[in-house]
């Protein structure tokens, strides 16, 4: 099993370790409550290290990419970040990833960890011209820093001012004198920062957010963060088995132009299932794989995401079901297998204070 | 560090004579392993149990377990303050965490089970 740069400093902590994606991962330090109520409330550091990174560029770059993502690609602007898909022939969800523009035939592409060397290779094939695409994962150090006082400690950090950086855009900053990116993005729902560098450099800044306040976050906290928000986890939500078009993504998946999967993708004919939002009745959470039903106890669909949500306070879930009863406040049951819990469709995301798109300076604010 | 004063499970329960009841609750140990706790299901009171019976529901936010009667008996009273705040059990396992208590028991049965000791090899046993 793989580990990443930050393996020795997870051992020291006391972080209980568990497989991810082929790493070692810590899961838990503290406490998951514990480290989702200091990601929505201060500050939160996450290891994700493991994820895949590739760089993309040649001069047929755009018009490759727009092949192989659902996303549009040539209309990013450079030094913005955008979230997309890359689906099979069928439709079926290969990766969730985000997109970088570097420049105006240089991208980044972040993938997720356990599925990146099939990435590499799917991309590489499906393109004209892949003499510039490097996969420089095994030796790219990632690490997050979530959270309302995170703005304040990247500011004491960087040499370059973080203070204008705008919802899903990247700099290239200094940190200790070497170059970092750093972008305005992350998986929690509260405003924050992923830091890419030398995987001894985001060590450095690590133990250097920990000395202003960060705490760490494992795998654990990351999971209920990004459930209260209603985003997907790929093996979950995302699958090669699961058409990209039930996700009802609107941004993601480009309607005015062709890639792979776009046919099956866009076919209205197929287009029978919805991802959803269920709100559970209690505290007592629905699980993946629970069968819902309608109050008649006709099965409607599948969970594929179930936990207490700590900020929301009752259980939710993330769930397909049947297109036709996929409203918010369409009352479902969820079939645990030992009995029923009641619940409703609910909008997503179900935890709405989140502070991620919000002016950075309202976190600023204190130091002048 | 864990308590004398009361027997133990292999499935990680304590039970510790109170008068004429036993209390029940889940050792350091296994609130440990669970994680947060989010969600306790409590027996009917008034329900007989036997020993070994799954009487009651714990859940973590990654996972649900169940508990098991440490001995036969009827349970006299349940833990209400588990209800709005499930994080006892995780705060304080061998005190304000229990889940509940029997009454009309055998104290012979309690005999049969672990003490802290033993308790603590088995633990250990997992572990390796």
């Amino acid at each position: 099993m793989k580990r990443t740069a930050l393996y020795d400093m997870h051992r020291k902590l006391g972080a209980r370790m568990a497989p991810f994606g082929g790493f070692d991962m810590p899961i838990q330090y503290e406490g998951i409550v514990a480290e989702h109520e200091a990601t929505r409330r201060r500050a939160a550091l996450f290891d994700t290290c493991h994820m895949g990174e590739f760089i993309l560029e040649g001069p047929d770059v755009v018009p490759d990419l727009e092949h192989v993502l659902t996303c549009s690609v040539g209309d990013l602007a450079i030094g913005k970040c955008r979230y997309g898909l890359m689906c099979d022939e069928n439709g079926g969800v290969l990766d969730d990833l985000v997109l970088y523009r570097l420049g105006k035939a240089k991208y980044l592409m972040v993938v997720n960890a356990g599925t990146q060397e099939r990435d590499f290779e799917w991309v590489c094939t499906h393109v004209s011209n892949a003499d510039r695409f490097r996969n420089i994962s095994a030796h790219t150090g990632k690490v997050d820093l979530q959270g309302p006082a995170s703005p304040m400690i990247m500011e004491e950090l960087m040499a370059d001012s973080i203070a204008r950086m705008t919802f899903y855009s990247f700099v290239h900053n200094h940190y200790r004198d070497t170059q970092v990116l750093v972008s305005r993005t992350g998986y929690t729902g509260e405003v924050g920062f992923e830091v890419y560098g030398e995987p001894d450099l985001v060590l450095q800044f690590w133990c250097d957010a920990m000395e202003l306040g960060a705490v760490p976050a494992g795998l654990g906290a990351r999971d209920t963060l990004r459930l209260e928000m209603g985003m997907p986890l790929y093996g979950h939500e995302l699958s090669e088995d699961r058409n990209a078009g039930a996700t009802g993504f609107q941004r993601p998946i480009a309607r005015d132009k062709d890639f792979i999967g776009s046919p099956a993708v866009l076919d209205e004919a197929t287009d029978t299932e919805r991802l959803v939002g269920i709100r559970l009745s209690g505290r007592r959470s629905a699980r993946e794989s629970n069968r819902i039903l309608d109050e008649s106890g006709n099965d409607i669909g599948v969970v594929t995401s179930g936990s207490f949500a700590p900020s929301v306070g009752a259980a939710v879930a993330l769930a397909y079901v049947r297109k036709a009863v996929s409203s918010p406040g369409t009352p479902v049951r969820v079939d645990t297998g030992r009995r029923q819990l009641d619940g409703q469709i609910a909008e997503l995301p179900f935890y709405r204070q989140g502070t991620a798109r919000q002016p950075l300076a309202r976190f600023l604010e204190r130091r002048e | 560090m864990t308590p004398n004063d009361r027997k133990y499970t292999k499935t990680h329960e304590w039970i510790k004579m109170d008068g004429e009841v036993a209390v029940v609750g889940i050792t350091d140990h296994a609130q440990e392993n669970l994680g947060d706790v989010t969600f306790v299901e409590l027996p009917e009171v008034g329900a007989n149990v036997d020993k070994g019976d799954e009487c009651a529901e714990i859940e973590s936010v990654k996972a649900a377990s169940d508990i098991y009667a440490p001995v036969a008996g009827e349970v006299a009273e349940v833990n209400e303050a588990l209800e709005d705040a499930p994080e006892l059990v995780n705060e304080s396992p061998y005190e304000k965490g229990w889940i509940f208590k029997l009454k009309s028991i055998d104290s012979s049965e309690l005999d049969a089970l672990l003490d802290s000791a033993g308790y603590e090899s088995v633990v250990e046993e997992e572990e390796e």
